[in-house]
């Protein structure tokens, strides 16, 4: 099972790279978001997957799967929801106020305006 | 056990809640933002006086004892980074009502302000290495609305840069805990303090030096160390100087002290990632220098002065013996008054000429006296002239560099602050001598306002440098901790 999340994360981590060399800023965005995905894949993972039953107080079972892992996940996603509707809505505003998407043109050679 | 550690991030925390619901009442926000202020500050030396006196502070937050809860944990260099991040902020903010324009004071931004210092505060004060992400997150997303709050182009344009480097290195931080979590099995800095000690008898696994690596990058790029400063110049010249300030004081800090805290905390058994560190912190010097005697832009001199002080403060770190830490705390609280003070009088030198080109700006000095030698002490400061309070800190960081025979290191120290010097100076002979001009917009710069805040700042600086023998109990007490990770464990472990 830990391979196949390996592959998962790898594939993710590919796909948000690809994504976010390109020029369209929405592409960006997408890869931000796969990217954050593919980090929280990996704290599941690390934190080894399901071995045993829920660690509930007063249940018995040989073995308890580690809880802490998914309330990491939980947060951290919290957090990468806010940070990319933030960044959807910058990326509007950008695209309203400089009338291009194309990171190419948003290169800060000129210093006043 | 004391609740008193987290007031300076819950009054911040509710001072902005309260902001929000103010925010067409100028005047009512700027009371309020005052009063939280103070009352901040008022924390924040109470807890420097408390560890001073009964050592490190813990508090389990929830009552779950240490290394299952989160613990937020104010050890001597914590809280005097919490007491330096409330006095600039409380001069920021004294600042800001004068420069920061009734349109951005409508849209948030005292409540933003305080958000800032919510995350900068928890930071410091965290002692879980989640629970730092979490905080750096809070601190990121109040910097972006900060960064962004008014919509120029230029602003939106840099946001965006600043905004996709920051979330790569939050999933990089993540990555970095992740891994860490799988080799240790905890989140207690302490304990994973501990856990590292236990794993490492027989010499540092790779993978923990990777891990170090990883902090390293996370933690650089807010830091703006070597080769992580790129996006550095480009945002900070963006927003307005009261953010700027902000952020140049407290927000590359916060980078440095999570440097500082993981590898003397967690790494300092390892060799490689300390010789990591000392490489970076050199080139930081090095390129730092080049950046500031290079340009004719005031803002970007002072930007790229920020890059060598992170570059002097993490040589400090990498030396690692008890001289070189002591001048590392110290510098790093120096520098952060010094560059607060500096950017937010460029600020006044822009308000009044309206370009930040020195090339269009000379002979300041015949119509604002106060102003010039102001900057040029702020400047002698910078550059540790003594007995201003740069000197201290640098002679330290040099001669634990020579104790610890990195000859190399201290040289380039000594070097850089004649650069600094000529960078800074360069700003004082073209901006304040020469020929006088009549700038547009002049009658409106409310310079004498404006100049209480740097002056607080320059006056308190000196103050540091002069009464550097009074101060010096509470640095070596910060740099104790540094050098003996077993108290900072002891302190949380075992209450």
């Amino acid at each position: 099972m830990e391979i196949l999340m390996a592959f998962v994360i790898g594939i993710l981590f590919m796909t948000a790279t690809y994504l976010m060399l390109s020029k369209s800023l929405l592409r960006i965005i997408v890869g931000t978001g796969l990217l954050s995905h593919g980090a929280h894949l990996l704290i599941l993972t690390m934190g080894g997957l399901k071995r045993g039953a829920a660690p509930i107080l007063g249940g018995n079972a040989e073995n308890y799967t580690d809880p802490l892992p998914q309330a990491l996940i939980l947060t951290a996603i919290v957090i990468s929801f806010g940070v990319t509707a933030f960044f959807l809505v910058l990326a509007y505003r950008t695209y309203q106020e400089l009338g291009t998407d194309n990171v190419e043109e948003m290169r800060g050679t000129e210093k006043d305006d | 056990m004391t609740n008193l550690i987290i007031l300076p991030i819950l009054i911040p925390l509710f001072t902005g809640v309260i902001l929000i619901f103010l925010n067409k009442r100028i005047a009512g926000q700027r009371v309020v933002a005052t009063i939280s202020s103070i009352s901040t500050m008022i924390a924040a030396w109470l807890i420097v006086q408390k560890v001073r006196t009964d050592g490190i502070q813990s508090l389990n937050v929830s009552s779950w004892e240490a290394p299952f809860g989160i613990t937020l944990v104010s050890d001597m260099f914590s809280a005097l980074l919490v007491l330096t991040t409330s006095l600039i902020s409380f001069v920021c903010l004294i600042y800001s009502f004068k420069s920061i324009g009734e349109e951005r004071e409508k849209y948030y931004y005292y409540a933003i302000f305080n958000f800032l210092l919510v995350g900068v505060n928890g930071a410091f004060t965290t002692g879980d290495i989640f629970n730092l992400f979490v905080f750096f997150e809070v601190m990121l997303m109040s910097s972006y609305v900060l960064l962004v709050l008014g919509g120029t182009k230029i602003q939106l344009r840099e946001s965006i840069k600043y905004l996709l480097v920051n979330v790569i290195s939050s999933a990089l931080f993540v990555i970095a805990v992740a891994y860490l979590y799988s080799v240790v099995g905890t989140l207690n800095m302490a304990h994973i303090s501990s856990r590292i000690n236990e794993i490492s008898v027989n010499g540092m696994p790779g993978i923990l030096t990777v891990i170090a690596v990883l902090f390293l990058i996370v933690f650089g790029l807010k830091g703006a160390i070597f080769p992580l400063y790129f996006w550095m110049p480009g945002s900070y010249y963006a927003p307005p100087v009261p953010v700027l300030a902000l952020f140049g004081a407290l927000l590359t800090k916060v980078g440095v002290y999570s440097i500082t805290r993981t590898y003397t905390l967690f790494f300092y058994h390892d060799i490689d990632a300390f010789g990591i560190l000392f490489i970076l912190a050199i080139l930081s010097i090095v390129f730092g220098v080049i950046g500031a005697i290079a340009y004719w832009d005031i803002k970007n001199i002072i930007i790229y002065n920020i890059i060598i002080a992170v570059g002097v403060i993490l040589y400090g770190v990498s030396v690692l013996n008890t001289a070189s830490i002591s001048g590392a705390v110290y510098y790093l609280i120096h520098d952060m008054l010094i560059k607060a003070a500096l950017f937010l009088l460029i600020g006044i030198v822009i308000s009044i000429t309206g370009t930040s080109n020195l090339r269009n700006i000379s002979g300041l000095i015949t119509r604002y006296p106060g102003l010039g030698w102001t900057f040029f002490i702020a400047a002698l400061a910078l550059a540790g002239i003594p007995p201003l309070s740069g000197f201290v800190g640098k002679l330290l960081i040099v001669q634990g560099g020579f104790e610890g025979e990195s000859f190399i290191g201290g040289f380039i120290t000594l070097m850089s602050s004649l650069l600094v010097l000529f960078s800074v100076m360069k700003i004082f002979i073209n901006g304040f001598w020469g020929k006088n001009r009549i700038y547009r917009g002049e009658e409106k710069a409310p310079v004498k306002q404006l100049l209480v805040a740097p002056v607080i700042l320059v006056v308190i600086s000196a103050l540091y440098g002069i009464g550097s023998e009074s101060i010096l109990p509470y640095i070596s007490q910060a740099a104790d901790t540094l050098i003996n990770p077993n108290l900072y464990i002891d302190a949380v472990l075992k209450e």
